[in-house]
């Protein structure tokens, strides 16, 4: 026996590692060997990561400029529905991007409520298409998680240095550079860094709000090249260009990130002795209505266009819908079939390979995988055929690192505090897992599993790489019917996604704490 | 009975060496300054932390190697002797079978150790609804149904209060000298030694020191004891 005794064993967690290396590597390769026979960048290659950076970066930079102030506001202030508007913040995480960008569309595009206000006061209609409709959507769902990034390391001073500081005699600014602004800047370039390392695989937006030769992103080259002109060695090409990229931008994120936004206790407010005076009060009041106007007026756009059409929907939404449902439940098995035995084997103790695996995922680029899946698979089968459990996979290598970091810490509390009494008991291996750990974890399970379930369902990457007329899930629906400027139609089917999406993890979610003991 | 040959405990710069032999049916307490490896040597004995040489046998039989589960040994913690998610019964049920597949008979078995502990009709409450003493209680209850033959207690009762804490101990004595059971016991009060065990093993200084009558031991304390009992 070498080493301590442990409770669950190591080689389901490793075997899991090494499925996800080979297949996350095994793509990459396959991709490569076809990457070698392409042509060096071209202009619209450097176009595209030129693009790609820019609005990568100005997005970043837009959501957390933007986030320090409501941050700011959510952390001083007590008020009526403060509890479930800091709930919403998590909203966008899962929210299907399709469904941000219909909604953006409703309000900000031509057609939309501002353009039309503008346009009875005389003005010309904003343009939503291009860079800043992206940056605008990429905004839009990084500006929650930003803030919530701030809002959990500004909870994280401790109360008693804002009293100091009241009793001192500091006022706001005092106060702002003696205690905040120390916490902003070891916050705030990893917050930058998460929101950028999100936007440079960003598609689905890119897809929707940008295209031509002005605001393509790599991931949306990749897509063109592969569908459009049929050119796996360019989307080879463009693919090592973007595994370069998220490698980078995800050590980046990884390195300087130190939260991680889940974190519970955000709806406690900090005490403060300062900001009484009315005009702090009133900025941060104007602050938190706008930040909130600006997330639920678009979800309201969808609400109030989508519901009246949503009954008699055509019958392809539906049956998209039900595909939907069917990929997010096998991507969600593939998922916990991985995470869970990686999570214990990390739990353990056990470094390396499978903590690796796990980042590895986060750098994968689903697209990226896609692609290297259909070159490995066009010898054997059809890959159109397979359309549907390759989405389901690759939603899954895409919830891995999310999932893992929800259930590590608990894993590894469980077996710090009761491995050593399940192995005095005999218990280790299935009893352990059966009686204790499961048990245990019932909760991060349950969330783990709402947010795979969630993002899955919302997910419009892969499926469009693969997808023939036939066939489709409710996102490439909405995308279809949007092209097809079919908008009401969009907008009843995203109501329905939307409500499945958020349904199907409220529901897991709740399921897993139900009946938890602590 | 348990014999200590010669055996080393490293963990980085720690290390402790013990060579001595435990009679069965005895009680011996463990006493030493914190910090001097009591906790260590019980757990090297059960079987968490490989020991770097030596060998520990039990009846003429090496255990070095078993897992802590096949060790002929039942071991209470310092926290954590419960599954907060289980009921009484149910954590009870895991010193019979690790996989609570229970029959009638360990059913009647767990109900009869639990009133034997004081703890009738509780049977299905879980952790959190019974008070503290009532879980060392259950916790006794599982030792009772493991009848393993050596009984390892790293301050499982610290955190009760002295009279407790002695109920809970002379519990244990009970239980050990029904079974005629070998029991080894971490405790920093000298009067817990005093009070039911038969022989006192110091650790102090990287050395786990053979067993002495506890009386001797306290009548001539050699200087480590000294030092520690001030």
């Amino acid at each position: 026996m070498a080493g301590r005794a442990q409770p669950v064993s190591a080689w389901p967690g490793t075997s899991a590692a090494i499925t996800l290396a080979v297949l996350i590597l095994g793509t990459l390769t396959a991709v490569a060997l076809r990457a070698e026979t392409g042509a060096g960048l071209g202009r619209a290659e450097w176009a595209a990561i030129r693009f790609t950076l820019i609005q990568a970066a100005l997005s970043g930079l837009i959501s957390v400029t933007i986030a320090i102030p409501v941050a700011r506001a959510l952390a001083r202030r007590r008020f009526r529905g403060r509890r479930i508007l800091i709930a919403l913040l998590g909203v966008p995480f899962i929210l299907p991007v399709i469904i941000a960008v219909l909604g953006l569309l409703e309000v900000f595009g031509r057609a939309g409520w501002i353009s039309d206000a503008l346009g009875l006061l005389g003005f010309e209609p904003i343009r939503i298409y291009g860079l800043h409709g992206v940056v605008l959507a990429h905004v839009f769902l990084n500006l929650p998680l930003a803030t919530r990034l701030i809002l959990q390391a500004w909870q994280e001073v401790p109360a008693e240095r804002f009293r100091l500081a009241a009793q001192l005699g500091c006022d706001g600014r005092a106060m702002f550079w003696l205690i905040e602004w120390p916490m902003l800047r070891r916050i705030l370039p990893g917050a930058f860094a998460v929101v950028f390392a999100i936007c440079l695989t960003s598609f689905a937006v890119a897809l929707t709000l940008g295209g031509g030769p002005r605001a393509t992103t790599i991931e949306l080259a990749i897509y063109q090249a592969f569908r459009f002109d049929f050119d796996l060695g360019r989307a080879a090409l463009l693919s090592g260009v973007q595994l370069i990229l998220t490698i980078l931008a995800a050590a980046l994120a990884l390195w300087l990130a130190t939260g991680t936004g889940f974190g519970k206790g955000l709806d406690r407010a900090v005490r403060r002795w300062d900001g009484a005076n009315p005009v702090s009060r009133t900025a941060d009041a104007a602050w938190i209505i706008a930040a909130a106007l600006f997330l639920l007026l678009p979800l309201a756009a969808i609400v109030v266009s989508g519901l009246p059409n949503v009954l008699s929907l055509p019958s392809t939404v539906w049956s998209a819908a039900l595909t939907s449902l069917l990929v997010a439940a096998l991507s969600t098995c593939l998922l916990l079939l991985l995470a869970l035995p990686m999570a214990f084997a990390i739990a353990r103790g056990g470094r390396g390979i499978v903590e690796l695996a796990g980042l590895l995922g986060l750098a994968a680029s689903p697209l990226v995988i896609g692609t290297g899946l259909f070159i490995m698979i066009r010898p054997i089968a059809d890959p159109f055929a397979l359309a549907l459990p390759v989405t389901a996979l690759v939603n899954a290598i895409t919830a891995l690192p999310f999932a893992l970091r929800v259930l590590v810490p608990t894993a590894r509390d469980v077996v710090e505090r009761y491995g050593k009494l399940g192995v005095s008991l005999n218990m280790a291996g299935l009893p352990f897992l059966r009686f204790v750990l499961l048990p245990r974890m019932r909760p991060q399970i349950g969330f783990a599993v709402g947010l795979a379930m969630a993002l899955s369902m919302g997910d419009l990457g892969v499926i469009t790489l693969f997808a023939d007329p036939d066939i489709a899930t409710l996102p490439l629906q909405i995308y279809r019917l949007m092209g097809a400027y079919r908008l009401d139609d969009a907008a009843s089917a995203s109501l329905l996604l939307l409500v499945l999406s958020i349904g199907v993890f409220w529901v897991l979610d709740r399921g897993g704490r139900r009946h938890a003991e602590a | 009975m348990l014999k200590l040959e010669h055996v080393e405990i490293r963990k980085g710069d720690f290390h402790l060496k013990s060579h001595f032999d435990l009679q069965q049916g005895h009680i011996y307490a463990v006493l030493g300054p914190s910090g001097g490896g009591k906790s260590t040597l019980l757990e090297a004995i059960a079987g968490f932390d490989p020991v770097s040489a030596g060998q520990i046998a039990w009846h003429d039989r090496s255990i070095t190697t078993l897992p802590p589960g096949d060790r002929p040994i039942a071991m209470l913690f310092q926290d954590g002797n419960l599954f907060p998610h289980l009921t009484a019964a149910q954590n009870v049920g895991l010193g019979l079978h690790p996989n609570l597949r229970l029959t009638k008979q360990d059913q009647s078995e767990i109900v009869k150790a639990l009133s034997e502990v004081g703890l009738d009709g509780l049977a299905d409450r879980k952790p959190a609804a019974l008070s503290g003493g009532q879980q060392a209680r259950v916790a006794l209850a599982r030792l009772t149904v493991q009848r393993r033959d050596l009984i390892l207690l790293d301050e499982p009762f610290a955190a009760l209060g002295p009279a407790l804490k002695a109920e809970m101990l002379a519990l244990v004595a009970d239980l050990a000298r029904a079974r005629h059971a070998t029991v080894l016991m971490v405790t920093h009060e000298p009067e817990d030694a005093r009070h039911i065990a038969d022989q006192v093993i110091l650790v102090a200084e990287g050395q786990a020191h053979p067993p002495v009558k506890t009386q001797q031991i306290f009548d001539n304390p050699p200087p480590q004891l000294r030092d520690y009992l001030g």
